[in-house]
C-alpha cells in the first residue's frame, strides 16, 4: 500500500504509539483490573457492575474527547469569526468530524453499557443521555452547514455561529448530572470524590492519554485532508476549466481547419 | 466474565469504528491529492496558505 498524502514521520510515530498504547489498554482493562464487585452490608448479597465495569474504560475516553473535540471546534469558530483565519476554519471542520464519531461511540458504549446495570437501552428521562444525544445532532447540523452551498469563506461563517453553540452544549451535557441530579441515572463525578481507586482508576488515565492520544492522530490526518478537499475545490476547478478551454480551442481548430480557414485568421 | 457479549460489543465497536474511520480519512486523502498540485498539499508549504483558502 503507497503512503497516505497525510501521513508524515510524526504522524507515523504517533499512531505507533496510540496503536501499542491501545494493545496495553486492552490488556490492563481485560486482565489488571478486578471485576466491581460489592458485598450489600445488609443482605449480604454481591452488587455492583462485575466485568461490565470495562466498558467505561471505552465509554469514558469516548465522552472525553468528543467534549475536547467540540471544545476545539469553538475555539477555531471563534477565532475564525475574529479574525477570518482560514487555518481556524480547516482545524474546526475536522474537529467537529471527529467529535461526532466520539459522540456517536459515546451514545452507543453508554447504551450497551446500560443495558446489563440499568436494565434499559435508553431512557428518555435521563437529562445526560438527552443532552448528549442534543449535542451528537449539533454536530451533525454543523457538518451539514458546512457542507451548503456558498463560497469557502461564507460557509466557514456560517458554520462557525453553529459551532460557538458546541461548547455551550458540551457544559450543559457536563453538568447535567449536578445541575438536574433527580432526573438522571447517572451518577456525579466518580474521580474528583475517589470512589474509583487502584489499577481502576489507572486504567481509566491510561485509556483517557490514549484516546487524547487517538485523537490528536485522528486530527493531524484529518485536517490535511480537509486541506487537500480546500485546495482541490480551488485548484482542482481551476484544472478542470484550463482543460474544457484547451478542448473547445482544439474543436475550433479542428473546424477551421476542415473549412479551410486557421483559427488565427478567423480570430483576426 | 461477566457479561462477555456487551464487552465485546462495546469494545469493538469502538475499535472498528475508529480503523473505518481512520482507513476512509486515508483513502479519501489518496484519491483527492492526485487533483491537487504538490506544492499546495500540505498547509505548511503551501506558499500564501492563509489566502489560499479563502475563495
Amino acid at each position: 500500500m503507497s503512503e497516505s498524502p497525510t501521513s508524515s514521520k510524526t504522524s507515523r510515530l504517533l499512531g505507533v504509539a496510540v496503536a501499542l498504547g491501545a494493545i496495553a489498554l486492552v490488556l490492563l482493562a481485560f486482565i489488571a483490573v478486578e471485576p466491581d464487585v460489592r458485598i450489600n452490608a445488609e443482605t449480604g448479597q454481591e452488587i455492583g457492575q462485575f466485568d461490565a465495569v470495562r466498558l467505561l474504560f471505552v465509554h469514558v475516553p469516548a465522552a472525553l474527547i468528543a467534549y475536547l473535540a467540540f471544545t476545539v471546534t469553538t475555539v477555531g469558530s471563534a477565532v475564525v469569526l475574529w479574525k477570518r483565519s482560514v487555518w481556524w476554519d480547516v482545524v474546526a471542520g475536522a474537529s467537529a468530524e471527529i467529535g461526532a464519531l466520539c459522540a456517536a461511540l459515546t451514545l452507543i458504549t453508554g447504551s450497551i453499557w446500560g443495558r446489563p446495570i440499568w436494565n434499559t437501552w435508553w431512557e428518555w428521562g435521563d437529562v445526560r443521555l438527552l443532552t448528549t444525544l442534543v449535542l451528537f445532532m449539533l454536530s451533525l447540523g454543523y457538518l451539514a452547514v458546512r457542507r451548503l452551498e456558498g463560497t469557502a469563506t461564507e460557509r466557514a461563517r456560517r458554520s462557525a455561529i453553529v459551532g460557538l453553540l458546541l461548547f455551550l452544549n458540551v457544559v450543559i451535557v457536563n453538568r447535567s448530572v449536578e445541575w438536574w441530579a433527580s432526573q438522571t441515572l447517572h451518577q456525579k463525578s466518580t474521580i474528583a470524590d475517589a470512589t474509583i481507586e487502584g489499577n481502576t482508576l489507572f486504567t481509566l488515565f491510561f485509556a483517557m492519554v490514549v484516546g487524547v492520544g487517538a485523537y490528536v492522530w485522528m486530527m493531524i490526518h484529518r485536517f490535511r485532508l480537509a486541506w487537500l478537499e480546500r485546495m482541490s475545490d480551488r485548484f482542482g476547478t481551476d484544472d478542470l476549466l484550463a482543460a474544457r478551454r484547451a478542448e473547445a480551442d482544439d474543436h475550433a481548430r479542428i473546424a477551421s481547419a476542415v473549412g479551410g480557414t486557421s483559427p488565427e485568421g478567423e480570430s483576426s | 466474565m461477566t457479561h462477555l457479549v456487551y464487552l465485546i460489543a462495546g469494545w469493538g465497536i469502538t475499535f472498528v469504528a475508529c480503523g473505518v474511520y481512520a482507513m476512509s480519512v486515508m483513502r479519501r486523502s489518496r484519491r483527492v491529492a492526485a487533483r491537487v498540485p504538490v506544492d499546495r498539499r500540505r498547509w505548511m508549504t503551501a506558499k500564501d496558505a492563509d489566502q489560499l483558502g479563502e475563495s
